[in-house]
């Protein structure tokens, strides 16, 4: 049975995947049905662990073999996505996410089956892959797409060129997928602002918050990518950085905290290097629709919007905590929603000149 | 003039119009409304009787059916049978006098009733043509074989002999008429060749021989030496009688009491039961039948609706039987399941009668549109008004969607497969003199349900137990699509030869735990047959996929 094993270390992806395929080899030989061992990705099989506060992967595995109706066409799809990965290696280039996707995007001959239809299959297939070979994502050559953009009084070093952050334009310096080999020359800001929303960037980038506050304004679009994670993890290790989350005053909005700060159920074989412990969330929370004058911008729940919060807090990370608790509640007698650009209607700048300000002032968080 | 009343000059020209001067002026009451269904009734008038003097005679059916293109909407449809004849004296009187037969004033299941239908045939190829109709007929090898050349005297109705001979014929017993008449061949539904070809379904001890005016032949042969059980004529059961007929029976009775005329003339009515409707009825079973009023017989109505009568003897009834329609069902009909069943006598108005039904599915019948509804009344297919019929009603009214057809709320279900609904009754219920949809009558309606449910849930297991085959079929396709796949990413991995990993994988296909992925619900007690009935068929798809590769 190919095992996945995180004890023994591996310095070389490409031996793991040709290890990988001579056991598959050796079971075939034998007669045995084709089996790989992996562990289990589901809520199920995520511990959390109460002293470091991140989520982790539990001790269920699972099993994936060919010759199971269930389970064939997942099996295809995994080895294929270890050849791709393969192959990458082989000849050291790298490829995006969607690359991938079209690699492995054909139609079986003489049949009308594709061995992937949509990339969420090739991007599950890969995840399973970092489990079985417990090799990164990235070290197996494999890109997210760049998707998030940054701001703030940083220099850095990358790919032999060096970057001010400060000096970018309108656009900032976009976050390439891998952050691994950037080194930060000199960072002078005193906190992170990560937020949910692109256009709320852009407003603090066009008021130049990160010059007037002294600090470093992150977003990406919606989830949060593994570049950008991996970019706040580090500045946050590294130069003690605090980072407050802004995001939507809805379910959806807690989430983006709670996988920035806990890690991810889908990924939690990677927390140790992708969560951020020391996030906080600055809002928007319930207390500041009452506060700054947002109740006439409430967008009542759907039935969707009811069942995800319900599910987030009995998320064994949130189950215990009082504050998070209390605001949970608030959200669902509320059975309503607000946008962070709701801020918008106090004035364009409102959310530059007053509220944001005044929130760090006050140290108003939720951790 | 103007003193006279104007009645008296409206009388000179009022006059009695015959029944054959009536037919001419309203042809389509008897179906001949246009020159396609001309040549269809025409066929389907001697092929029933035909059929039906065979049966008689307790002799196997053979008919030869030929329709010649003689001209621009002209045709001569040639019908001979191998039954026993028709005397010498009767054959002007069948062939050429409307309402003429031996059938009318029993009751009695049999496919012609009012005794109309071949003469009008005869009278509208008069009409159209001016020939007269040709017979031949013997009645054994030591008779002569006599043949006559008949037209229809429309003012009396009566026959006029054009022809009287006797001539050579090389049949022992038989009967064959000539008809030229004005008419349109085509094909397709409502033509002389689904006729025929339904005639078979349901008749699967005759033979027919078919030429068509293409001089294409097409032969149904006989698939069973079983002729249909006889029918016994039958009196009419007094549920079953209306005032008109009730008055018709008092008039022309030979019985002199009122008590005697009902036990007489009806069936399931003893001293008693006679006793107890007059009684009902409050009239005397003493007066004689004669002076039994109009009033006198609406009382007597309401005295039989009012007594308990047991219901009708159900031997007057001759159904197909399951077997036989199963049989009929496979020789016209390429499909790859088959059910029929045939119901126990019911009865509606006092008249006993059988439900059958059949469903042929799959095969070569066309998937995507709606099922074909087959209807027949004593083993004759009805052709038209399916809208109007009750057995398309009981059809729609069904949901069909258990049974593994689809149907959108009452509609005709869709699907591969031809339905098949026979009635067979003494008395029959159409809801016109052609003869074309029966009426709804609840107890009918119900029956057909009833049987239609019966052969539903044998469809739906049936196809069930396919749709799991195919599922299982695929199952196993996958496997093998995808085994090129794998052993090529495997061979890459593990820097091996492809077709070694291939080999391997490919033997482990035919291993019991590889099958028993593929047949995932194999503790199904259906799913031991269907292994049965599709492993083989399976393996043929297969060998025919390679050699098409």
């Amino acid at each position: 049975m190919a095992k996945s094993s995180k004890s023994k270390p591996r310095e070389n992806p490409q031996l793991r995947l040709k290890e990988l395929g001579q056991d598959l080899a050796q079971q075939i030989q034998k007669g045995k049905n084709p089996e790989m061992e992996f562990g289990l990705r589901s809520l199920s099989n995520v511990v959390y662990d109460t002293k470091s506060r991140t989520l982790n992967l539990g001790s269920k595995t699972q099993t994936r073999s060919f010759f199971n109706v269930g389970h064939a066409k997942k099996f295809l799809q995994t080895v294929e996505m270890a050849k791709v990965s393969k192959t990458l290696l082989d000849v050291e280039k790298h490829a995006s996410l969607r690359d991938v996707f079209y690699m492995a995007k054909r139609t079986i001959p003489n049949s009308t089956i594709n061995i992937v239809d949509e990339q969420a299959e090739s991007d599950s297939a890969i995840e399973d892959m970092e489990l079985i070979t417990g090799f990164s994502r990235e070290q197996l050559n494999i890109n997210a797409n760049k998707m998030g953009s940054v701001a703030g009084e940083v220099t850095i070093e990358d790919a032999g060129d060096t970057i001010n952050w400060a000096r970018l334009g309108s656009g900032g310096w976009s976050i390439p997928s891998n952050v691994e080999s950037i080194e930060f020359n000199s960072v002078k800001a005193k906190y992170i602002i990560y937020m949910e929303k692109q256009a709320v960037w852009e407003r603090l980038h066009e008021d130049k918050f990160w010059k007037k506050q002294n600090c470093i304004i992150v977003t990406s679009q919606g989830q949060t990518t593994r570049g950008i994670r991996r970019l706040l993890g580090r500045m946050s290790e590294e130069f003690k950085l605090p980072i407050y989350v802004l995001a939507d005053n809805d379910p959806w909005g807690y989430y983006i905290y709670s996988v920035l700060k806990f890690g991810s159920i889908s990924l939690a074989h990677m927390t140790s290097s992708l969560a951020v412990p020391q996030a906080k969330f600055l809002g928007v929370t319930t207390k500041d629709i009452e506060e700054y004058g947002l109740k006439k911008h409430l967008i009542t729940f759907k039935d969707v919007d009811n069942t995800r919060l319900k599910q987030i807090m009995d998320y064994d990370w949130f189950k215990n905590n009082k504050p998070w608790q209390k605001e949970f509640t608030a959200m669902k007698r509320n059975g309503a929603k607000v946008e962070i650009q709701s801020l918008s209607s106090r004035g364009i700048t409102f959310i530059s000149d007053t509220y944001l300000p005044e929130k760090i002032k006050r140290q108003d968080f939720l951790d | 003039m103007a003193d006279e009343p104007i009645a008296l000059e409206l009388a000179k020209h009022q006059k009695e119009i015959s029944v054959a001067e009536f037919f001419t002026k309203n042809r389509h009451l008897l179906g001949f409304d246009n020159k396609r269904k001309a040549l269809l009734m025409t066929v389907k008038e001697a092929v029933d009787n035909s059929i039906d003097a065979c049966e008689e005679a307790r002799v196997l059916p053979e008919i030869s059916v030929e329709i010649i293109e003689v001209g621009e909407f002209r045709y001569r449809v040639i019908i001979e049978d191998n039954g026993p004849g028709i005397v010498k004296k009767q054959i002007p009187n069948i062939f050429a006098r409307l309402l003429y037969g031996s059938k009318f004033h029993t009751l009695k299941q049999a496919r012609g009733q009012q005794g109309i239908g071949i003469s009008a045939a005869v009278l509208y190829s008069q009409l159209t043509t001016g020939k007269p109709a040709k017979i031949t007929s013997r009645i054994s090898p030591k008779h002569p074989a006599h043949y006559y050349e008949l037209k229809i005297d429309t003012h009396k109705n009566m026959p006029e002999i054009i022809k009287d001979d006797e001539v050579q014929w090389k049949k022992d017993h038989g009967t064959k008429i000539e008809i030229d008449l004005e008419a349109d061949y085509m094909k397709g539904r409502q033509s002389v060749d689904e006729y025929l070809k339904q005639t078979a379904v349901v008749n699967p001890h005759v033979t027919i021989v078919y030429t068509n005016p293409k001089a294409e032949q097409v032969i149904f042969p006989r698939v069973t030496d079983q002729l249909p059980v006889e029918s016994k004529p039958i009196k009419p059961h007094p549920y079953g009688i209306e005032l008109g007929m009730l008055l018709t029976m008092l008039k022309f009775t030979q019985t002199r009491t009122l008590s005697g005329f009902l036990q007489e003339e009806f069936s399931r009515v003893g001293t008693g039961t006679a006793k107890e409707i007059c009684d009902n009825a409050g009239l005397s079973p003493g007066i004689k039948p004669h002076d039994v009023t109009r009033d006198h017989a609406e009382k007597l109505l309401k005295g039989i609706q009012n007594t308990k009568i047991i219901a009708p003897p159900t031997d007057c009834l001759s159904p197909i039987t399951d077997k036989e329609l199963e049989k009929g069902l496979r020789k016209e009909i390429a499909a790859e399941f088959y059910v029929t069943t045939s119901r126990s006598p019911e009865v509606y108005r006092g008249n006993p009668f059988v439900i059958e039904v059949g469903i042929a599915y799959g095969g070569e019948i066309p998937k995507d549109q709606g099922i074909t509804i087959l209807r027949f009344a004593n083993r004759v297919p009805l052709l038209y008004q399916e809208g109007a019929c009750a057995m398309t009603d009981a059809i729609t009214e069904t949901s069909w969607k258990p049974y593994g057809l689809e149907q959108r709320g009452n509609s005709i279900p869709v699907g591969p497969a031809v339905i098949v609904v026979h009635m067979a009754s003494a008395w029959v219920p159409f809801t016109s003199e052609s003869k074309e949809a029966i009426a709804h009558y609840q107890e009918i309606i119900k029956e057909i349900k009833l049987a239609l449910q019966e052969c539903g849930r044998q469809l739906g297991m049936y196809v069930r137990r396919k749709s799991r085959a195919s599922q299982q079929m695929e199952r196993m396709n996958m496997f093998e699509r995808y085994i090129p796949e794998i052993a090529d990413s495997i061979a890459f991995l593990a820097g091996e030869k492809k077709e070694k990993v291939e080999e391997g994988l490919r033997k482990m296909l035919v291993k019991p735990e590889v099958q028993s992925e593929v047949i995932a619900d194999s503790n199904d007690s259906d799913s031991k047959l269907y292994k049965m009935d599709f492993g083989k068929k399976g393996e043929e798809e297969e060998r025919q996929e390679q050699q098409e590769e």
